[in-house]
């Protein structure tokens, strides 16, 4: 068995049935996640970055079993999570956490902080109120925040101490693994540096593996080891980052980073521009899914499906003609 | 010098709240330029959309009122006019584009409805030819196939397009200024892109001005002539592209630039981080409003308001001590694209 990786996700597919009519009969199916595998190393962070609708969230959520993959399976430390029963689950838990982009729907409005970071270690330690306050503390004051706000409610803290109240809540059972779903996208960008150091600082000091989810390419850049591309429920390039970065493979990762507006005036670049929008997932084009958008596109690409396949070390690209 | 079409001066606009009257903005001041691109650039709750809503005058309908200041445009003051006559001006002369297509767009009506009503209603032009110059107005921001799109609704469309029928309905009246209140944020970087290259094509094409609201400031460095940028409800910076960018001076617009992760250079490091929040409205620090967050804060920062003023040509701060500060900033910066440029030479 492979054991490199602490995650590994082999051929995870996650189709969503699009119902309709009277009986509600299955008519088609959304493809999310449409055969994809990558796996993630004890202590680094795997940046997955895509446009919205390319199913990376939801690969988020297949990897820590929210929701059932279609088929395909997901290791965890060599265990098939998704073959456990309901009390080695319950342990996997322990050490699977997330934490979700929006701070304001992400904590219960009518719990107190000290209720919400707690809530993990009362369902699965059995610890006094005491010891359970203590610990609130002491992950309070972890993820910088005052411990003495502790019985107040989430509407009073600002959007960057709300996520820092997600981040405590995810650590309290010291998890070996956390998904963080779009953790920074909702927050300006001065308090954005600062849960950002946060995070890097609660992974150097627990030892964490972080599938980090973004939009944005320059936060990935620089929290990430290596990055995973996705377009369209498929992985187009996975790379180490600053390979992914100096040279972009698939036209669809180089597309993206020349999309990006670059904070100086100096290099209004020629940029390239994509044709069209992102199709729907319901219903993609045939082949290469980028291949009605791509510049470089030749009829292959509309017929073969290209696979995922190592081009170099850690280097792992799904076209046809790469670039370079 | 070029003549400017837009002119804000010392806008101090309000909103009633439950615990009585909150200045959103104060003292703001912007111009303008024929043919020029303004971003005006902040975080959230900075004051950003309210100076927009105050210059179209929409802030009347937003629970809110201009309490003193200027906005002058071609000489007259809007800030003085009444609803009737902003109703000539407003789609007309200035047009304003909003941050999310989908919810600016009316469900229930076609997009040529959309399009041809402000036509109709500002000049007076006649169903057909209102629809015949609709159609030529999708044609213009690039949508396909016009003549099939123009008669279908907003939610036959996804949000590119939707952001793109949004400004064919503002440039349709042939504007001589266009308010782009973050008109990307709700798009991906791709069709931001599409979107970016768009509104630059039609300033050119169309010879309009720009004032682009947006938070980000990859976005402003790449379309702006000019930056403003806004802390808190005032303007703490202002000047070209190339000076705010390299040579900030103010501690806030400095600190907003060193917390971006950049493209280049060293990764995972920990990040610049400005300590603390951005103070709410109705409770403001006293002096300088950036003053509890500032690294280089003195005791004349607590007890005095800075203004704007000008410290080079085509360079506006308002701070106590800019001087230390740029040096401070500069010297950083220089540090860096050494060791940058060391990394370089590494590599190879």
């Amino acid at each position: 068995m492979n054991r490199e990786y602490l995650i590994e996700a082999n051929h995870i597919k996650k189709y969503f049935p699009i119902k309709a009519g009277l009986l509600s009969r299955v008519i088609g199916h959304v493809k999310a996640v449409d055969d994809v595998s990558f796996g993630i190393r004890p202590g680094e962070t795997f940046g997955l970055v895509g446009e919205s609708g390319c199913g990376k969230s939801t690969l988020g959520r297949v990897v820590l079993n929210l929701q059932r993959a279609t088929s395909g399976e997901v290791l965890f430390d060599g265990t098939n999570i998704h073959q456990v029963n309901r009390q080695e689950n319950l342990k996997l838990r322990r050490d699977m956490q997330i934490i979700f982009q929006d701070p304001f729907g992400s904590l219960n409005p009518r719990f107190l902080v000290s209720d919400i970071i707690g809530e993990p270690l009362r369902v699965h330690l059995r610890a006094s109120a005491k010891e359970i306050d203590e610990r609130v503390v002491e992950l309070m004051s972890l993820v910088g925040l005052d411990p003495s706000r502790r019985n107040r409610y989430p509407h009073e803290f600002s959007g960057g101490q709300r996520q820092r109240i997600g981040i405590a809540r995810s650590i309290a059972l010291s998890p070996r693994f956390i998904v963080a779903d779009e953790a920074v996208s909702a927050l300006d960008v001065s308090v954005q540096s600062q849960v950002l150091n946060l995070m890097m600082k609660l992974q150097k000091e627990m030892g964490l593996t972080y599938l980090f989810i973004a939009h944005g390419l320059n936060v990935v850049r620089h929290i990430s080891d290596r990055v995973g591309v996705m377009y369209l429920g498929k992985m187009v390039e996975i790379a180490r980052t600053d390979d992914l970065f100096a040279q972009p493979l698939h036209p669809y990762t180089a597309a993206l980073l020349s999309a990006i507006p670059k904070p100086t005036p100096h290099r209004r670049q020629e940029r390239i521009v994509l044709q069209g929008d992102v199709p729907s997932p319901a219903n993609p084009p045939s082949g290469c899914r980028f291949h009605p958008r791509c510049p470089m596109a030749q009829e292959r690409c509309s017929k073969e499906i290209p696979e995922l396949i190592e081009v170099g070390q850690d280097r792992q690209v799904a076209c046809h003609f790469p670039l370079a | 010098m070029e003549r400017n079409i837009l002119e804000i001066k010392n806008l101090t606009t309000c909103f009633f709240t439950d615990d009585g009257t909150v200045k959103a903005t104060d003292r703001v001041s912007i111009s303008v330029g024929k043919g020029q691109t303004v971003c005006l650039v902040g975080e959230s709750g900075s004051g950003k959309s309210v100076t927009s809503l105050a210059v179209m005058r929409l802030i009347d309908y937003a629970g809110g009122f201009i309490q003193s200041g200027n906005v002058m445009f071609h000489g007259q003051d809007l800030a003085a006019k009444d609803l009737d006559e902003m109703m000539h001006i407003r789609g007309n002369k200035i047009a304003m584009i909003f941050q999310d297509p989908m919810s600016a767009l009316n469900p229930v009506f076609t997009v040529g409805d959309q399009i041809a009503e402000s036509l109709m209603l500002h000049q007076n032009m006649s169903q057909q030819d209102a629809f015949k110059k609709a159609i030529e107005m999708l044609r213009l921001v690039g949508i396909p196939a016009p003549e099939v799109r123009v008669k279908q609704y907003p939610h036959e469309m996804s949000g590119g397009m939707c952001q793109r029928v949004v400004i064919a309905m503002a440039l349709a009246c042939n504007p001589e200024m266009l308010i782009a209140d973050e008109p990307t944020t709700a798009l991906d970087v791709t069709v931001q892109a599409q979107i970016l290259d768009l509104l630059r094509r039609l300033q050119k094409e169309l010879g309009m001005s720009i004032l682009l609201i947006t938070h980000d400031m990859g976005v402003a460095a790449e379309m702006a002539d000019r930056i403003a940028v806004m802390y808190a409800g005032t303007i703490v910076e202002e000047g070209t592209v190339e000076r705010i960018f390299d040579e900030p001076r103010h501690p806030y617009t400095i600190g907003l630039l060193q917390s971006i992760p950049g493209f280049e250079g060293e990764r995972g490091g920990e990040l610049y981080t400005i300590q603390g929040t951005i103070p709410s409205i109705t409770q403001l620090p006293t002096g300088c409003r950036f003053h509890p967050r500032c690294p280089h804060a003195i005791d004349k920062c607590r007890k005095e308001e800075p203004i704007l003023r000008e410290v080079v040509t085509g360079q506006q701060v308002a701070c106590w001590l800019n001087e230390d500060v740029s040096n401070h900033f500069r010297n950083n910066q220089r540090a860096n694209s050494i060791a940058g440029s060391k990394a370089e030479v590494n590599r190879q």
